[in-house]
């Protein structure tokens, strides 16, 4: 007997329970569901957040105070005063870190900003100029302010479009005054609209001089990031050894194992959360295979059923010279089929609540989400399926097989 | 060579730690060519020996060839194909697959056949014009009478040109004039040349026969000629 022709006597076996095929395949078409939602949904996820991180710059590296947290207990390292004024100056000087394109640091911290009678609770950023650069942001009123602001801690503010609209409705912004920690901030300029970038969403920012937000608005003398860029993307490895090498200088520290600091390219940053994303992924898919499990033993029960109610076939076939290879090829395509099918139906149900999810994350919470259906998804989805065929459809299958014809023809 | 030879042929079953001795040596001989009937009442071990004959079960003593050879010469799968190319089986229940065409169950041996694909429709077409259903190829089986069902049962045992056909009980769950006219067919068969053997338990449908082998209580109580055979009345439309 052929393979076509075991196909086609399958398919006819299924296809004359339709109704009981079709319920029996809903545990497998449950489980690839879930399975092909929650992959593609956490491909999706992972795309969102790597962009993000792109979003800040290939060039870019980040010097965090504290030790680089090892795991959940070490969370608390994480606090740390350890940058000060003088690593600055340090990682500015050409001799210290030769490749460095620009630095910037970085305070920040939430605090509400008052208007008249207006209050909207703020994240405030303390910077250099550079911030437009480095997060590619951009004024649509005004301007930033400068460098002499920076040096002189000036007053000024640079506010989000999102702060501008709570604090001053339609109104204008630009030259009126907002107190901050009971300082008042002149606003010389809006930000254009923009969303999230890199976790940080500056339509609800204000933006001041790191200068001014140390001293008047957190009353502190260390920096909570810098923010470096190198200057070629192929220098981000030397940079970063220049400036670990240059902050131990500093801070007397021999023993790396020591660090009070410590730096984070971009690539550091999307690998960890790569593996934070896929473990994620893992655990809830591996969820979704127990859901496989149960729907395969509901395919197996079915196919007993089955064999049973068709003792007369299966003897009939034998009796007309089928052998028990024919019977068990039978019976397990139809198994597969019907994972098979079970499969498919997943995968596209799983597909289109995955597409159905991207569009609610994009209109309706505005994330820059794109729907991906990662290939893998599809391709372990199939081998899934008809792998559970295979496994629940072997027993009954046998079971058919080892029928003695005599004893099927006798069944009523 | 005889086409079948049985000697002594013994078959038990075992329940329970006890024996049941259905068949308690059997001997006969068919020549090809001839139109047996095995007849019995039932409990006599006639469907036991049929479906030894039929290579469908083994016995458990005394020695069965058929075309010269044992069951033991076979392995499980060359016994499939000894089925499958040799013997024909009609059945009392005609064990047709109810929602395929006549066309299709007539092909189901072929499907197990190494008769190559674009023969199917052919034969079968020809077994089934050989039982007067060509006008019915395309219908259901469900949807034939019970004479039609057992007619398409002859021609699905006849695709594969088979040394003998084995008829177990065919008029079983027929009406008199049906049955006859399945007798007839079968009568046919025998005259064009094809090896049958007939189960019944009914003296009239054995008389169709050439030769009456009586089973009761598993051994052949006699074996005889039909002297007064049934006429077979040429041919049914």
């Amino acid at each position: 007997m052929t393979f076509k022709h075991s196909f086609t006597t399958a398919l006819k076996g299924v296809g004359t329970h339709k109704s009981r095929s079709a319920l029996t395949i809903l545990g497998i078409v449950i489980g690839i569901t879930s399975i092909i939602l929650i992959m593609s949904l956490g491909q999706g996820a992972q795309d969102l957040i790597l962009n993000q991180i792109q979003g800040m710059g290939s060039k870019t590296i980040v010097v965090i105070p504290g030790r680089e947290p090892k795991g959940p207990s070490d969370a608390a390292q994480v606090f740390s005063d350890s940058l000060k004024e003088r690593d600055l100056e340090a990682l500015k000087r050409k001799t210290n870190v030769p490749t460095l394109g620009a630095i910037m640091p970085l305070v920040f911290g939430g605090d509400t900003g008052i208007y008249g009678g207006e209050t909207y609770r703020l994240t405030i950023f303390g910077s250099t100029d550079l911030i437009a650069k480095i997060f590619d942001i951009a004024v649509s009123e005004g301007s930033f302010f400068t460098e002499e602001d920076v040096k002189g801690r000036a007053d000024v503010v640079v506010i989000g479009s999102k702060v501008k609209e709570e604090l001053f409705g339609s109104g204008e912004a630009l030259g009126k005054k907002i107190k901050i920690k009971n300082r008042s901030l002149r606003v010389v300029g809006v930000l254009a609209k923009k969303g999230q970038v890199s976790f940080f969403n500056f339509d609800e920012a204000a933006l001041i001089p790191y200068t001014t937000a140390q001293q008047y608005i957190f009353g502190i003398k260390y920096f909570h990031r810098f923010i470096v860029e190198a200057e070629e993307e192929a220098m981000i490895a030397q940079t970063v050894g220049d400036i670990e090498r240059t902050l131990r200088n500093e801070h007397d520290i021999t023993n790396p194992e020591k660090d009070d600091f410590f730096v984070e390219t971009q690539a550091d940053l999307a690998a960890r959360l790569s593996t934070v994303t896929d473990v994620l992924t893992l655990f809830l898919v591996s969820v979704a295979a127990i859901s496989l499990v149960v729907g395969g033993i509901g395919i197996m029960n079915i196919m007993l059923v089955s064999v049973t109610e068709r003792t007369r076939e299966i003897g009939l076939r034998k009796a007309l010279g089928a052998t028990d290879g024919n019977i068990l090829t039978q019976f397990l395509l139809e198994a597969i089929m019907l994972t098979g099918v079970g499969g498919a139906i997943g995968i596209m149900l799983g597909g289109a609540f995955s597409f159905a999810a991207s569009v609610v994350l994009t209109r309706v919470f505005e994330l820059a989400w794109v729907f991906t259906l990662p290939f893998s998804a599809v391709a372990i989805g199939v081998a899934v399926a008809t792998g559970v065929g295979l496994v629940f459809g072997i027993y009954p299958a046998r079971q058919a097989s080892r029928k003695s014809p005599m004893e099927a023809l006798r069944y009523e | 060579m005889n086409l079948i030879a049985v000697s002594n042929l013994t078959k038990s079953y075992f329940g329970d730690d006890v024996e049941t001795p259905v068949l308690r040596g059997v001997s006969f001989e068919i020549a090809r060519g001839e139109f047996a009937a095995i007849m019995g009442p039932s409990g006599s071990g006639k469907s036991t020996l049929l479906h030894i004959l039929g290579f469908l079960d083994a016995a458990t003593g005394g020695e069965y060839r058929f075309d010269g050879k044992t069951m033991d010469d076979y392995s499980p799968d060359e016994i499939a194909r000894v089925r499958n190319e040799k013997m024909g089986f009609v059945f009392q229940a005609f064990n047709l697959l109810p929602r395929a065409t006549v066309l299709e169950n007539v092909k189901l041996p072929l499907l197990y056949s190494t008769v190559k694909e674009s023969e199917w429709n052919g034969r079968a077409m020809k077994a089934i014009e050989a039982v007067g259903l060509g006008h019915r190829a395309h219908y259901r089986a469900s949807q034939l009478s019970g004479g039609e069902k057992q007619r398409v049962a002859i021609a699905r045992a006849l695709v594969n040109d088979p040394q003998i056909i084995f008829a177990d009980e065919p008029t079983g769950n027929l009406d008199s004039k049906s049955g006859q006219q399945v007798m007839e067919i079968l009568q046919k068969l025998n005259e064009e040349g094809h090896t049958i053997i007939l189960i019944t338990h009914e003296t009239y449908t054995a008389q169709n026969a050439q030769r009456i082998i009586k089973i009761l209580d598993g051994k052949v109580e006699s074996d005889e000629v039909v002297n007064h055979r049934r006429a077979a009345n040429h041919f049914i439309k």
